[in-house]
């Protein structure tokens, strides 16, 4: 309990203020980095582009400019394809702020092909209970005319015909180093995942 | 985003609201109410010192501390510094001063906005006295900003 | 105690705006270049605590992405301050004296060119009495450099020497942001910024990194001709509001340089973290510091003041001049929030 307070004579008789609204708002002027610049103006040309450290290392799509298995700067660019598999999705049956989709809607992770990082969008163009793990999907882009620099140029995903991949590589599994994955089940101790910059551990 | 030049890093305004509602426990929310009824409030410390804005804990012991007290509302400058170009954010749109204001009743002083013709007007030791927002709702700002006592204050 | 010292420090040099770079980019020469100059790699690394504070760029939880610059995998022990990296620092410190550990990593960032500095730095004031009136650092700086003044010990002329002084001592530094040569009385002759501040009296806004490589005993010793030992380390802080502080005076500071043993020797050099000139001169009189003390040789904070990183830089000149063998023994300084809140000092010293 809150020690009992005494207040002086003019405050004994009003209502107590409890709350305070104390909003906030500061203004800034974000700038994008080398990384972040060049994989947006790659979109600008509808071109996916990650980057790389070396011709071994993962590709990461959208790069920020670090590889965080080799602590390297990620000086090679690669251009990924446009299609992928969807590795994990949830159904979205809340509204966000902002939010402008229709309810249900599927957000999904997409590791696209020749990427080693999956990327977050939208699934459309197919009933929301019927996207799943393993589903091969496209970029559908928006008209020419609206394309800006921003992943939003990609309007969604949607199912590409072609059958689903039985083997759904969850990135970091044909390293293995189970990148965020337990291999077999098993939780990622040392002793099961690979060191990427000395080649030690793990089940290569 | 948008581009500003051909090969150039993009970059794009970035706004960040907080939309906060805090609960104010009951010694700060006895300081905002006495904001809404004009009236300053200080809490006692242990020593007898009196602590303005209150503190719901003694500043040397870490006690509780329960014992509301009115102060001022006028006061005295302790130090001050002098705003040639205030910010859009300021209390006062009009060159001003920031000062430490230390009410009559109380050995702490509270921060403040004080509106002046200069920097000659200020001085420390100087008497303000508050000026209140018309409509007051228990916040900081329905003491919207302090005047010296010698300029149109209640003396 | 654990013999404990830094073997490593590289920083990048002080800019007003580093557009060109995110901040994992902009960390990451700081961070290789310390790992570098010793020869080592992430996996020589026993432990990993960084200093920042996403409010800077308002990107939130971004020092997670910038943790990416180190190599973190496979997991890797790691901590974070939403501090100076000197704080960082202490903790990696406190984490080797523990014994199961031989070597830190250390590192602070910040990029505060992205928004409005002195009004981004409110929020970390009272939220419900003071944050709402949007007091800027400079204009809470000014009021402690008033009360300064009004005590009687400094003057103005004090306050312009320090600011003159300091960007003179920068032009020896290659990672300055603002070193010249003019006399004090140029910056007397300087309209007042915020009264009684001067624009000259102010640190600039800086976006930059620092890495500091801490190892223990034979360790450290197998990698480096001459490490800089830390022999005492503390920190203290003092109450949020302002109205609770006597601001002519640093306590913190004072009781942080007894319990760090600064008294217990000769100073050769001392680093003070001091955004503002007057502030200087209260932090000298806090640690006691003699006149014969050589007095931020770098340019301090008025030269570079990378926020959350300035302090730590401070600790890796110190370190530096103790390892090329310039200085002996030295004290170095950090601070955070507003009017010197937080307060650290370290004692480094040579091994004879």
């Amino acid at each position: 309990m809150p020690p009992e307070i005494s207040l002086p004579a003019s405050l004994q008789d009003v209502e107590q203020v409890r709350s305070v609204r104390t909003p906030a708002r500061l203004d800034y002027e974000f700038t994008a980095g080398e990384a972040s610049s060049r994989f947006l103006k790659g979109i600008t040309q509808k071109k996916i582009i990650g980057q790389r450290a070396t011709p071994e290392s993962r590709v990461y799509v959208p790069p920020r400019g670090a590889d965080p298995e080799l602590g390297a700067t990620t000086p090679i660019e690669v251009e990924v394809a446009q299609v992928g598999t969807v590795t994990s999705f949830c159904m979205v049956n809340v509204a966000f702020y902002g939010s402008v989709m229709e309810l249900p809607y599927t957000s999904a992770l997409i590791l696209l092909d020749g990427a080693d990082l999956s990327i977050m969008h939208l699934i459309q163009e197919i009933p929301a209970d019927e996207v799943r793990i393993g589903m091969r999907v496209e970029a559908v882009w928006r008209d020419d005319a609206d394309i800006e620099p921003t992943l939003e140029s990609i309007k969604w995903f949607r199912p590409n015909g072609e059958p689903d991949d039985p083997n759904v590589r969850i990135p970091g599994e044909d390293h293995g180093t189970g990148l965020g994955s337990w291999v077999g089940g098993v939780a990622p101790t040392e002793a099961l995942i690979r060191n990427p910059r000395t080649g030690e551990g793990g089940q290569a | 985003m948008t581009e500003q030049d051909a090969g150039a890093i993009l970059s794009a305004p970035l706004i960040i609201e907080y939309p906060f509602k805090r609960t104010t426990g009951p010694v700060i929310g006895a300081f905002l109410t006495g904001l809404r009824e004009q009236v300053l409030v200080g809490s006692k410390a242990a020593d007898g010192r009196v602590i303005v804005p209150p503190a719901e804990f003694d500043p040397v012991s870490g006690e509780d501390l329960t014992e509301l007290v009115e102060v001022g509302p006028a006061g005295e400058i302790t130090t001050w510094a002098w705003v040639t170009h205030p910010h859009e954010k300021h209390p006062l749109d009009q060159p001003f001063a920031w000062a430490l204001i230390k009410p009559d009743g109380a050995d702490t002083p509270m921060l403040g906005a004080v509106a002046a013709d200069g920097i000659d007007a200020l001085a420390t030791g100087a008497r303000v006295t508050p000026v209140w927002a018309e409509e007051r709702e228990g916040h900081i700002n329905d003491l919207t900003h302090w005047v010296l006592e010698a300029e149109g204050g209640a003396a | 105690m654990r013999d404990i010292a830094i073997i490593s420090f590289a920083q990048t040099p002080a800019q007003r705006a580093v557009k060109e770079q995110n901040e994992v980019e902009m960390l990451m020469p700081a961070i290789h270049g310390a790992l570098g100059q010793v020869d080592m790699t992430i996996d020589d690394i026993g432990f990993t605590c960084s200093g920042s504070t996403d409010y800077l760029a308002g990107v939130g939880f971004s020092f997670v992405s910038t943790l990416d610059g180190v190599g973190p995998w496979p997991p890797i022990q790691e901590s974070h301050v939403e501090m100076d990296g000197a704080w960082a620092l202490y903790e990696a410190w406190v984490k080797l004296q523990l014994g199961e550990l031989d070597t830190a990593l250390v590192y602070s960032y910040a990029k505060s060119s992205p928004g409005d500095l002195p009004m981004v730095l409110t929020r970390q004031l009272d939220p419900i009495t003071v944050a709402p009136l949007w007091p800027d650092t400079v204009s809470l700086a000014a009021l402690q450099a008033r009360a300064l003044l009004d005590s009687g010990r400094y003057t103005e002329e004090h306050f312009a020497e320090v600011a003159a002084r300091s960007r003179k001592s920068a032009l020896d530094n290659p990672n300055a942001q603002l070193a010249w040569d003019r006399p004090a009385s140029d910056v007397l002759a300087e309209e007042y910024h915020v009264a009684p501040l001067r624009k000259s009296d102010c640190a600039p806004i800086t976006d930059g990194a620092a890495c500091i490589i801490l190892a223990a005993g034979d360790v450290a010793r197998s990698k480096v001709e001459r490490p800089a030992w830390i022999r005492g380390i503390d920190h203290r802080v003092e109450p949020i509001h302002l109205g609770l502080r006597d601001l002519t005076v640093s306590e913190s500071t004072r009781i942080a340089a007894e319990k760090a043993g600064v008294a217990d020797g000769a100073v050769d050099v001392a680093e003070i973290h001091a955004p503002f000139s007057h502030q200087e001169l209260i932090l000298r009189d806090a640690i006691g510091l003699g006149e014969d003390v050589d007095v931020n040789p770098s340019g301090g904070a008025l030269s570079g003041n990378p926020m959350m990183t300035a302090g730590l830089i401070r600790v890796g000149e110190v370190a530096n001049r103790i390892s090329n063998g310039t200085a002996n023994r030295g004290v170095a300084h950090a601070t955070s929030g507003p009017c010197l809140q937080q307060n650290l000092v370290t004692v480094l010293e040579g091994e004879n």
